[in-house]
């Protein structure tokens, strides 16, 4: 084909990222070596103090990246173990099949902050439905501002809203399998269970692995979420990496000690991400 | 054995669907309720727990002088920038994804997957790395605070998200009737619009429509790169939050802005069940 066209189809859309990307990455690497802050708005250079400030004297970082490692896995595992049972029970016919379909699509369409105002007043402490209908056990769990519960909050907030994603990419993947091998299973007349682990599993393996990588990417991103649910509270038991950020740079406006945090976040999410699913590809595809 | 899994089936389809629809419902009962009836006690059903009231909806379309709530701003708002950046990353990432899908690209060790894998890693990025540079950028040329700085940043939202979709469709999309249509003397910008084009409408549709989604429900950039000249609808509501609970009128919000999207829901579940989503995962 002719190859002077190709660069007008690629490049408008490639230079307009690049384009909107390239100074802020430079920008932040810059901004991480001043030493910018309220007092102090400017781009001078202090070396790597904010680096070495950042590895040697902020456990509170370090914590809540933990805390986001725990809470984006939490919530991915059980996001794709519950979006693959409702995937497989929608996919073939059942009553009202499309009806299901689109319900549990929904609420993936709802924007995370707006809900989870609602689930705010859901899980509120008195005025709440949810201990309402638990004082009939005689218990009253402080969803909102006890350090261990609040977590399963964000949790269970998390998983209502984008379990639908997982089962969309999931079903889309059920929907494309070959008949043939659930033919052969069927002649051989293999028992529900058995057709799921040996037949359905191995052929959706490689789509899970896409669908669980998307996802955690789009996890390790929590953040609204917990600003409007326990604004990181109580005390600091349910803050993220980029919520501390946030305080750090757009309220407390230390802008040069954020941008070195965003840096080492990014570049730690870069490495574990990949590391994460090439142990994935491995695992799921081997066995 | 069977009559086992069929009804464990259905139970546990019966129990997701109550989770789904509860805070729907919560919030549906809330917005009729008034002051008394949110803070006397929980209450759920209307007429018998309580007296149901229009108050809720109609500070939605009061204005904001006589202590209404003033969505309407902000859900244009919202509009214009959710279909504004759409519209511009469906086209330039519609555009790259055909270059990809179609020619081959060498530059170095940078081969086409890595293009497209430079693309969609757009998406790892956490929007809190750019937060900071994007808000001391955007003031230094004051787009802060405006409709046109939102919408460049959302182009690097969405963006990623056409070309994904978009590259697996071309795909396949049966590279004969470009041949074909270069063949009959067209010329490469023709056939990719006259013929290429028509035949991804499905491709096209779906990548639309997750550029909708992705758009509609951002809140970090839209609450961190504005203030008070242009608010968009998420930003308006979590403020209403933090305020003395007026819990109706929130509930209320709540629902308005969440309806639209429901409409995205029944197109996509659409597009899957005839098979066009498929592709786009593997």
């Amino acid at each position: 084909m002719n190859f002077k066209h190709k660069y007008f189809f690629l490049f408008p859309g490639l230079f307009v990222l690049i384009g909107i990307l390239i100074f802020p990455i430079i920008f932040v690497v810059r901004l991480s070596l001043s030493g910018w802050n309220s007092y102090n708005p400017g781009l001078d250079y202090i070396g790597l103090e904010n680096y070495i400030r950042l590895f040697t004297d902020d456990p509170r970082f370090w914590e809540s990246f933990f805390r986001l490692s725990f809470l984006s896995v939490t919530t991915v595992i059980l996001q794709y173990v519950i979006g693959f049972a409702l995937a497989h029970m929608v996919w073939k016919d059942i009553k009202f099949k499309r009806f299901f379909r689109v319900l549990f699509l929904v609420p993936m369409m709802t924007t995370p902050v707006i809900m989870t105002v609602i689930w705010r007043t859901f899980f509120h402490e008195s005025l709440g439905p949810v201990n309402d209908l638990l004082s009939v056990f005689g218990v009253a769990p402080k969803w909102l501002t006890d350090p261990v519960i609040a977590k399963f909050t964000v949790i269970i907030v998390e998983v209502w809203q984008w379990t639908p994603f997982m089962f969309l990419l999931l079903l889309a993947g059920l929907l494309s399998l070959p008949k043939e091998p659930f033919l052969a299973a069927a002649i051989d007349g293999a028992s529900p269970v058995r057709k799921f682990i040996y037949v359905t599993f191995p052929l959706m393996a490689p789509i899970s692995i896409g669908a669980i990588i998307i996802r955690l990417i789009e996890a390790s991103k929590i953040m609204d979420t917990v600003y409007v649910l326990t604004s990181g509270g109580p005390g600091t038991s349910t803050e993220t990496s980029s919520f501390y950020i946030f305080i750090k740079g757009l309220r407390e406006f230390q802008m040069g000690y954020a941008a070195s945090m965003s840096f080492t976040y990014l570049i730690i999410m870069i490495i574990s991400l990949t590391i994460i699913a090439k142990v994935l590809t491995k695992v799921l595809l081997k066995e | 054995m069977n009559k086992l899994y069929i009804f464990l089936k259905y139970f546990f389809i019966v129990v997701w669907t109550v989770f789904v629809v509860a805070p729907f419902l919560w919030a549906l009962t809330t917005s009729f309720k008034d002051f008394q009836s949110v803070n006397g006690g929980v209450t759920y059903i209307p007429w018998v727990d309580f007296e149901p009231n229009l108050e809720g909806w109609k500070v939605l379309i009061k204005s904001p002088a006589k202590g209404g709530v003033d969505i309407i701003e902000p859900y244009f708002n919202s509009m214009f920038v959710t279909c504004t950046a759409s519209l511009i990353s469906i086209i330039l990432g519609t555009l790259s994804a055909y270059a990809l899908s179609r020619y081959t690209f060498k530059a170095g060790f940078v081969k086409n997957n890595d293009i497209t894998f430079f693309f969609i890693s757009q998406r790892i990025m956490p929007p809190i790395v750019l937060s900071i540079p994007f808000f001391l950028f955007l003031s230094s040329i004051n787009l802060l605070d405006s409709l046109t700085g939102l919408i460049v940043v959302y182009i690097v939202l969405l963006m990623p998200i056409a070309v994904w979709i978009m590259v697996d469709f071309f795909n396949k999309v049966p590279r004969e009737i470009d041949e074909t249509a270069l063949i009959d003397g067209c010329n490469p910008y023709q056939a990719f619009l006259k013929v290429v084009l028509p035949n991804s409408i499905p491709g096209l549709i779906v990548a639309g429509m997750f550029c909708i989604i992705f758009g509609w429900i951002d809140f970090f950039f839209a609450f961190i790169l504005t203030f008070t000249e242009v608010q968009l609808l998420p930003v308006k509501i979590v403020a209403l939050n933090s305020s003395v609970t007026p819990w109706w009128s929130l509930s209320a919000s709540a629902l308005v802005s969440v309806a639209p999207l429901i409409i995205v829901a029944f197109i996509v579940e659409r597009y899957l069940s005839k098979g066009n989503l498929s592709g786009a995962i593997k």
